[in-house]
């Protein structure tokens, strides 16, 4: 990652639905890793208000937990002309963050999701399951050397 | 949307889910063989749980774990349970600093869910017509369009949250009210940013106000007859009678604005309010006690806090109320639409009380709790953005809850909503050989007015989508529409 590059990372997610709190655990640990230039934020879900700290950086990188991704997980760039309709806006996918932040702030922000495969959402707990455990210590690798200076994040194809 | 044919000929409009509103719900409406609504009707499809899932927990966790039910307006249901908790301890009477803090922080939560609501749940209905392109129905088409509106909505959303975070600790599901205080005050610095915004918010709040209000006046004749019909109010006012948010008496007036009753203390409010159970819905039927289930129910929320008050005791509000007033003629307002209006009349409220407590040094005060004499029942009552919010608590000697019963606001207004409904449903489906789109939208648009939140109003967990489905006699489905969220992450 380019020094000069100020970078937004947004954990998010329900860390009482088990293995729902991933993006949130992953944002903790790269938090802890005090990556100069890179801010880390957590939070249950996204929303409006998003979009004005997303057109504040050059880079933004959500993290959530996902049920259907191959593990351990998978990153992809965002397209911010991709906003789906939403059924409600009291909380928005980070598509529509990034499409607000790009019609309404004029920012040119690129956009990644990394999500970490889970496994149990089910159960109310905050324990992460065992195989969600190791996907995320995969994940808090990765990120941890891409978000460097000189590192860099390379999307994923679907099938890879 | 979706539809059948019936030999007889009757149909039935099933619209699910519902959009821009929170919570999963769905209605249906019922055509007889001419082609008129005969029914019409908001299901509300979630189970209700959480009453009975937080009894045998302590009771000093309420304030922090009721607040879960809902990630839309956790502050006041915080707050609500804040308050009836502070019965168990004796804490009532807060100190200062304690009070004026959760004051700020309930008036940060009306400010940025008010504009939450006007400015992307509501506008695209106002901004680009009933019947518009559904693409254009959306925030995303308000930000390409008005990009300065959409631009003001966010940083007043992100501003209440700023305030939110400074008393309560954090954005969502804060842990600043505490039994009997608060856990901190107001810091210098904290003060000093929120005031720097402040100008500039209140200058927007105004400006929100006079679309809201400019509007409804030039959409008057079409909007008298939109899903409104009269109606009971209720809401808390102070004891002096002005608009109260946080802490007052209870006040209801029919639709003549007569007194039903008023200054009732918020422990004896089971001699006022009942509720009722219908099997068609897992949202229960609130009701004022005397006139029972068929002439008792109300409506909460803005367009009842501005009818039932007899003034607001801030400057700007309070000019912006008597224009509003001046609306019903010495009588209530009932248009439904008008919710808009009196909701953006509270948002100039609350940046204005805002605006007075940090000014205040008593937000830097350093006395946070207090208690007295313990007792084994709490009721707290306040008015949360949507309406009126009951928390009742009792607790047995183990100070865990034997008891919880929660009436949230969407519940209180469960029955109007459904009227609206059948209203507008009447005014746009009556005789009309096709059902378009459009014309579902309309019936989303009057559920829309009310803000629900109908993972509040069933304490349910998970996603919730709402649905609209029109029926004929046989109960075969003629339309119905479902609009999923499409998962974030694959998830």
């Amino acid at each position: 990652m380019s020094p000069d590059k100020k970078v937004l990372v947004i954990g998010y997610g329900n860390p009482s639905r088990c293995d729902d709190g991933l993006g949130m655990a992953l944002a903790e640990r790269i938090r802890a890793l005090e990556i100069p230039g890179v801010t880390v934020q957590i939070k249950y879900q996204l929303n409006v208000e998003d979009a004005d700290d997303v057109a504040k950086h050059e880079v933004v990188v959500f993290l959530d937990a996902c049920l259907c991704a191959p593990p351990p997980f998978f990153l992809r760039e965002l397209d911010a002309r991709a906003g789906t309709l939403e059924f409600t806006t009291h909380s928005l996918a980070p598509e529509g963050v990034l499409g607000l932040a790009k019609d309404v702030f004029h920012a040119p922000t690129q956009g990644y999701a990394l999500a970490v495969r889970g496994y149990d959402f089910h159960d109310v707990g905050d324990d992460i399951s065992k195989d969600a455990q190791a996907n995320l210590e995969a994940a808090v690798t990765y990120l941890a050397e891409a978000l460097q200076p000189g590192g860099s994040l390379h999307p994923m194809e679907v099938g890879a | 949307m979706s539809s059948s044919n019936t030999t007889d000929k009757t149909r039935r409009i099933v619209i699910e889910p519902v959009t821009r509103v929170e919570g999963h719900g769905k209605v249906t409406i019922h055509l007889d063989g001419k082609g008129q609504v005969e029914e019409a009707r908001l299901h509300v499809v979630e189970f209700r749980g959480f009453e009975r899932f937080i009894q045998g927990r302590p009771y000093w966790e309420m304030p922090v774990a009721v607040q879960r039910l809902c990630g839309i307006c956790p502050v006041s249901h915080h707050l609500c349970a804040a308050k009836a908790v502070d019965r168990i301890v004796g804490g009532e009477k807060l100190t200062s600093t304690a009070e004026k803090m959760r004051r700020l922080m309930h008036y940060g939560q009306f400010f940025q869910s008010h504009a939450l609501h006007f400015f992307h749940l509501a506008s695209p209905d106002l901004l680009f017509g009933f019947e518009a392109d559904p693409l254009q129905r959306n925030v995303l088409a308000v930000a390409a369009k008005h990009p300065e509106l959409a631009r003001q909505g966010i940083l007043m959303r992100k501003y209440g949250q700023e305030v939110i975070a400074a008393t309560a600790g954090r954005k969502i599901h804060g842990t600043g009210a505490i039994p009997g205080g608060i856990n901190k005050n107001l810091s210098v610095q904290e003060r000093d940013a929120l005031l720097k915004d402040w100008p500039q918010m209140l200058a927007w709040a105004e400006s929100g106000l006079k679309i809201a209000r400019d509007y409804t006046m030039a959409h008057l004749g079409e909007l008298a007859d939109f899903g409104s019909f009269e109606s009971n109010f209720v809401s808390i006012v102070r004891a002096d009678g002005a608009l109260e948010l946080y802490d007052g008496l209870l006040r209801a007036i029919d639709a003549d604005g007569k007194t039903i009753f008023d200054k009732v203390d918020n422990q004896a409010y089971l001699d006022y309010i009942a509720e009722e159970v219908r099997h068609w819905s897992y949202m229960k039927f609130p009701f004022i006690r005397s006139l029972g289930p068929q002439k008792g129910w109300y409506r909460v929320g803005p367009l009842a806090r501005v009818n039932t008050c007899d003034f607001i005791d801030t400057p700007k509000a309070e000019a912006a109320r008597q224009e509003f007033k001046a609306l019903g003629k010495g009588r209530p307002v009932h248009v439904s639409m008008a919710y808009h209006w009196a909701r953006m009349i509270e948002a100039l409220y609350a940046i204005e009380k805002i605006g007075e407590l940090l000014r205040d040094p008593d937000l830097q005060g350093t006395d946070l709790v207090t208690s007295g004499k313990r007792r084994s029942e709490g009721v707290g009552i306040l008015e949360a953005p949507r309406g009126t919010l009951f928390h009742h608590y009792r607790v047995d000697d183990n100070d865990l809850v034997s008891m919880c019963n929660l009436i949230v606001s969407t519940t209180s207004n469960n029955e109007p909503m459904n009227r609206a409904v059948a209203g507008v449903a009447r005014k746009v489906m009556n005789n009309q050989a096709t059902i378009t789109e459009g014309m579902m939208n309309q019936v989303e648009v009057v559920i829309r007015a009310y803000d629900p939140c109908l993972s509040c109003a069933t304490h349910a967990m998970g996603q919730m989508p709402l649905v609209v489905e029109v029926f004929d006699r046989a109960g075969n489905v003629l339309n119905r529409r479902i609009k999923s969220r499409e998962p974030v992450t694959s998830r």
